[in-house]
């Protein structure tokens, strides 16, 4: 997967949360969570949605590590399976 | 032969429009089961029965507004046969004739009207307020936005009216919740793990055991103390607005339970799938605002309750231990606002100490 097609991926999973979210007016170098408005159910269920659909796993003591977008993105590429579709 | 009524929903919901009937004429219905489903100012709620029965008679067909306590429809009892009971005629709305008259002429629902005259019968003086009301503020069938805000402030100004609020506030240490919570996260796969959050929700159901005057309702001009630890839990939709639905039974449930109890509660309510009897038999409610950043909350109390607990956001601050020592620390403030009509500063101010006191024992949530 590459790093657009993840990208893609990420949104439409937060979008599954935030169904109101314009991705236009998302910017990738400031906080995921406020910009959005999750609540921690909401970046749970997230979380989970991120997990369970690209098969990372995510352990709660990195959550301080995900606070925007760019954070997301590299977190989860660096940790990828290898040849996984994002299917 | 039994009544079935349109059950209270909550404050801020006095009426409904009749969606859907879920059972038809002559099906058996047992206690708790959905029959039907109704929209207010603030969402589609399914409707519970509280009596195993036979559905004998709908009275309302779907499409029709009607307020909170109209009997929808007449059921026999178990041990009735269909032949044994005749059903009424469903009870008439009694109006005076100026009444339906000037009604006709202003466009008011008389439906949707409760009577303020002898035996409910709607009067004159009624009308007028309605029309008033209906003028004020149209509501369109798709505006629920404009209508779940309008439910909002008529339940919040009542309680702003007639409730003497007071406010306490507590700044309670998480540190041994916090690495509680971190260390049993650590073993639980993602969809198990546990958020502060409720480990709060239990705290206060524990804390309701031994304060128990702020758990119940003020009614008829008496404190009625619940039976339950039913806490209503404060979502915000993300539509915007609010609803607060039941968690039931939060005092004996594991946190593990609880969780995902709660996962499902936000679930459906942003899915506009929530049970009546979640929308009317919380005997407090709890907000929690922390993930939005305040630090604390004080609460309008949701009536006829006579307690609202608000929880600000979790962070690290300065803290003074118990030996003096100046530390960092995660802590959160916790609110009190509660009726003074029920209970005194004294009684919060306990009430918050016990709270603080069960969130310094995790393992015991």
């Amino acid at each position: 997967m590459n790093a657009s097609e993840l990208r893609s991926t990420v949104l439409e999973i937060l979008q599954s949360i935030a169904p109101e979210l314009d991705e236009a007016l998302l910017r990738d170098n400031r906080p995921l969570r406020l910009q959005v408005d999750l609540d921690s159910m909401d970046w749970l269920n997230f979380l989970i949605g991120l997990s369970q659909r690209l098969k990372v796993v995510i352990a709660e003591s990195d959550y301080g590590q995900l606070v925007t977008l760019n954070d997301l993105l590299a977190y989860l590429q660096a940790r990828l399976p290898k040849g996984h579709a994002g299917a | 032969m039994f009544e079935f009524k349109l059950p209270s929903l909550g404050a801020d919901m006095d009426e409904g429009t009749l969606v859907e009937w879920k059972v038809k004429p002559g099906e058996a219905v047992h206690k708790g089961q959905v029959v039907a489903v109704v929209d207010t100012s603030k969402a589609a709620i399914d409707i519970e029965i509280w009596q195993d029965g036979t559905l004998q008679q709908v009275l309302v067909e779907p499409g029709t507004k009607v307020p909170v306590g109209t009997v929808l429809a007449m059921l026999l009892a178990l041990d009735e046969s269909p032949t044994a009971a005749a059903a009424p005629a469903p009870a008439r709305q009694r109006v005076s004739p100026a009444a339906r008259k000037k009604a006709k002429a202003l466009g008011v629902d008389l439906a949707a009207l409760k009577g303020s005259g002898p035996e409910g019968s709607v009067t004159l003086a009624d009308i007028e307020p309605a029309a008033a009301a209906s003028a004020a503020a149209p509501a369109p069938a798709d505006n629920r936005p404009s209508d779940m805000r309008q439910a909002i402030a008529a339940a919040m100004s009542r309680s702003n009216r007639e409730i003497p609020h007071y406010y306490l506030l507590e700044t309670i240490s998480l540190e041994r919740a916090w690495h509680w919570l971190e260390q049993e996260n650590t073993g639980r796969p993602i969809t198990e793990r546990l958020l502060m959050a409720v480990l709060q929700l239990k705290a206060v159901a524990l804390t309701l055991k031994k304060y128990p005057e702020f758990n119940g309702v003020y009614q008829d001009g008496q404190f009625k103390p619940a039976a339950h630890a039913h806490i209503g839990v404060a979502i915000a939709l993300r539509q915007g607005g609010l609803i607060a639905p039941a968690l039931h039974d939060v005092d004996s449930k594991p946190l593990g339970q609880l969780m995902p109890e709660l996962a499902d509660l936000v679930k459906r309510c942003r899915a506009g799938s929530l049970r009546s009897s979640e929308m009317s038999d919380a005997c407090i409610t709890v907000t929690n605002l922390g993930d939005q950043g305040v630090e604390a909350v004080m609460g309008v109390i949701y009536p006829p309750q006579v307690a609202l607990v608000g929880f600000g956001n979790v962070a690290k601050r300065p803290w003074v231990d118990a030996s003096g020592g100046l530390c960092v620390v995660p802590t959160v403030t916790a609110s009190l606002a509660a009726d003074h009509r029920v209970s005194d500063g004294h009684r919060g101010a306990l009430f918050l100490a016990e709270l603080r006191e069960c969130l310094q024992q995790p393992q015991d949530l």
